[in-house]
């Protein structure tokens, strides 16, 4: 088995792949520098990230891939899931191997693989966006905490810049300790100090709140309860839909 | 905006909101899709092109607008109805205020993606349709709200209304309710089908004009951009299947129409002998009418397909694909590596996607059972009626359409209640299930 250590960053990853044509060793499994390593190996290579190098496999799969292509492997990436590195690599060089684009043979195994994931972390962009609940605060910003499965942050920023260009908004990612702020002019990214990163539980304490939050909080969990069907109600279909991992989050479940 | 929902007059909102959501609820549609809007550097909110559900019911409905009846007062007494004239129920009005501040303040929590105005019939038909112009028409040029907005036009409501209306909202929808006209005035006797088809006339002629319009000038108004959809109430009334989908399928000929709902019937009136009495609500007859109808629109099927005169109501224990499967077995087995699209897209067990996944996979080389089965294609359903390169399945034409059936059918309700004490001897139907894809 021949394994190579990197940063686990993107750009660490492209030159992964740069090193292992430069020596034409193709690793069986990723790491990350003090990971614990298996106990036989053949091999062991540690690579140093250069952006340079990530540069030039990055132009070269932007010259192989359609621009879908690319999306699905920056989301396979974004999964964070056991594997998904080692994966990229493989996928990365059936790319450039073959002649002619791989990218939609999904009789293979890696290619729809790959597309598997990124459904998922595409679904996953898409409950963030469904089940995301503004809560306004006293100094008029739009506050929501998520902990999105995989680290679709970064890919819901567009949606809410677009549609909310008026209000001040915060998005933070509570499991992975990062958010998005939006101040009317851009979207910057934001970390909170380790000690009010505790005080987000994700729903805010009545003083933070603006004077009618609460309120509108209400109104709608009301207006929830009276939409709803008695003589149709289906639990499981319920859950199936809006999965209770989001419910910590939302007025009408709380 | 004065805090209008503060302190005392919340209650009182909350009370109007509870009443006319109850009113408002078993109207079914609740897409938000077929309109891509983006904001303007002021405004707020956009839609992009399919919908989003903000939340869902505790019956498993998608909420994605803020559905709500303007008022649930109403002159018309349809026997179907909750809110008919003669039921005592209490009954509230919002302000043209109230519905904006509401509809912006939620949407800015991202709770929904805009708002579903219906309302009960007061006065007249166009006093009432106005008044729902009114609200779309604010959100719309005072408070810039760029989400989505659906309204209902009101039967009988007047063209220059209903013209207007289609300026501000991205969707209009006139509900049928009864697929046939007899019995429509048998249940609301104060509508016909004119006055249900007048207005949706009106819709399609005003997005058929604008389309032209903006074919000239790119600045041209939009026209209810996402067109207009309709409801039919499916058991109240003694139609068959066939006569449902043949409606649809009319009506989906027409060039606005994109969605048709059916909503089963709840027992809102149990008192009115003009209805027929039910435990629950036909749901998986309701679904099946929408397998059916998806069929007609991803699908390529024809409404005589599906149903005809001799299987008039589709069948409640296989879906309508299968069934139709099950009665053309000599149109099967189909070779999955060299069959059109079309025909790949007939199998049972495949559906669009898996359909789209085998044609651009099999360009790259031949695709098997491993394959179809990593795709996510019901192969416990589609072994029979398809063929690979490899080892012959044993095909419906070979086991007969009954066994199949009989298979299917079994395995759903039959397989959990095994007895796994039992030895399980390979005879028969057990032997051709271990055969197989193990």
């Amino acid at each position: 088995m021949i394994l190579f250590i990197y940063d686990r960053t993107f750009e660490g990853l492209l030159t992964v792949v740069f090193e292992a044509y430069d020596r034409k060793l193709f690793p069986d499994a990723l790491f990350e520098s003090g990971e614990p390593l298996p106990l036989f190996y053949e091999q062991l290579m540690e690579v140093v990230t250069v952006p340079a190098k990530a540069d030039r496999v990055w132009k070269g799969l932007k010259k192989k891939l359609s621009d879908t292509g690319l999306a699905f492997l920056m989301s396979c990436w974004l999964s964070e899931l056991p594997g998904s590195d080692v994966l990229l690599v493989r996928y990365m060089r059936k790319i450039f191997d073959s002649p002619e684009s791989v990218e939609f043979n999904f009789g293979d195994a890696d290619v729809l693989e790959i597309s598997k994931i990124s459904k998922k972390v595409s679904n996953e962009r898409e409950r963030v966006i469904q089940f995301v609940r503004f809560q306004k605060t006293a100094d008029e910003i739009y506050f929501a905490a998520v902990e999105p499965l995989y680290n679709v942050l970064s890919l819901v920023v567009p949606h809410f810049k677009d549609r909310y260009r008026g209000q001040k908004w915060l998005l933070y990612d509570v499991r992975r300790g990062y958010g998005y702020y939006y101040d009317l002019k851009e979207v910057i990214e934001v970390h909170f100090g380790e000690d009010t990163h505790r005080l987000i539980s994700g729903r805010l304490s009545g003083e933070l709140l603006a004077e009618d939050e609460k309120q509108y909080q209400r109104l709608w969990k009301e207006y929830f309860k009276s939409i709803t069907i008695r003589e149709r109600l289906n639990p499981k279909l319920h859950r199936q839909h809006m999965p209770p991992r989001f419910w910590k989050y939302l007025p009408e479940k709380y | 905006m004065c805090g209008i929902v503060l302190g005392c007059m919340e209650e009182r909102i909350l009370e109007k909101l509870k009443i006319l959501a109850e009113s408002a609820k078993y109207d079914v549609s609740c897409a938000s899709s077929g309109t891509s809007r983006r904001n303007g550097s002021q405004g707020l909110g956009n839609t992009s092109g399919w919908g989003i559900c903000h939340s869902f019911t505790e019956d498993g409905r998608c909420v994605s607008l803020l559905k709500i009846m303007l008022t649930n007062y109403c002159m018309y007494d349809c026997a179907y109805c909750i809110n008919r004239r003669s039921n005592d129920l209490r009954r509230a009005t919002f302000s043209v205020m109230e519905l904006v501040t509401l509809t912006m303040e939620f949407y800015r929590r991202n709770y929904i993606e805009g708002l579903f105005l219906s309302s009960g019939v007061v006065r007249n038909p166009d006093y009432t349709m106005e008044r729902l112009v009114r609200v779309a028409k604010d959100l719309r040029t005072v408070y810039r709200f760029n989400g989505y907005i659906h309204l209902k036009a009101i039967p009988g409501a007047s063209a220059e209304l209903v013209r207007e209306a289609g300026l501000y909202a991205d969707r209009l929808s006139v509900n049928i309710e009864i697929p046939t006209e007899k019995n429509l005035q048998l249940l609301a006797p104060d509508k016909n089908y004119r006055s249900v088809f007048t207005p949706m006339h009106y819709i399609q002629q005003g997005v058929l004009e604008s389309r032209e319009d903006r074919k000239k000038f790119r600045s041209a108004p939009r026209f209810a951009p996402a067109g207009q959809s309709t409801q039919m109430i499916v058991g109240a009334t003694s139609e068959t299947d066939k006569e449902i989908l043949s409606l649809s399928s009319a009506l989906y000929q027409r060039p606005t129409l994109k969605r048709v709902y059916y909503s089963g019937f709840v027992p809102v009136n149990a008192y009115d002998k003009r209805l027929p009495v039910l435990k629950q609500p036909p749901l998986v007859r309701e679904n099946r009418l929408y397998q059916a109808d998806w069929l007609m629109r991803f699908y390529q099927f024809e409404v005589h397909e599906i149903v005809d005169d001799s299987y008039p109501n589709l069948e409640l224990e296989i879906d309508p694909k299968l069934a139709w499967a099950l009665r053309h077995p000599e149109k099967f087995p189909v070779d999955v590596n060299r069959a059109d699209y079309e025909l790949i897209l007939r199998v049972p067990g495949i559906g669009v996607k898996s359909a789209n996944l085998i044609v651009s996979s099999r360009r790259y080389g031949k695709v098997g059972i491993y394959q179809l089965k990593k795709m996510g294609i019901v192969l416990k359903k589609a072994r029979y009626f398809i063929t690979t390169h490899e080892f012959p399945l044993q095909t419906v034409n070979e086991l007969s359409p009954e066994y199949v059936r009989k298979v299917l059918t079994r395995s759903s309700r039959t397989q959990k209640a095994a007895d796994d004490r039992q030895l399980k001897l390979p005879f028969e139907d057990t032997l051709h299930d271990t055969l197989y894809l193990r």
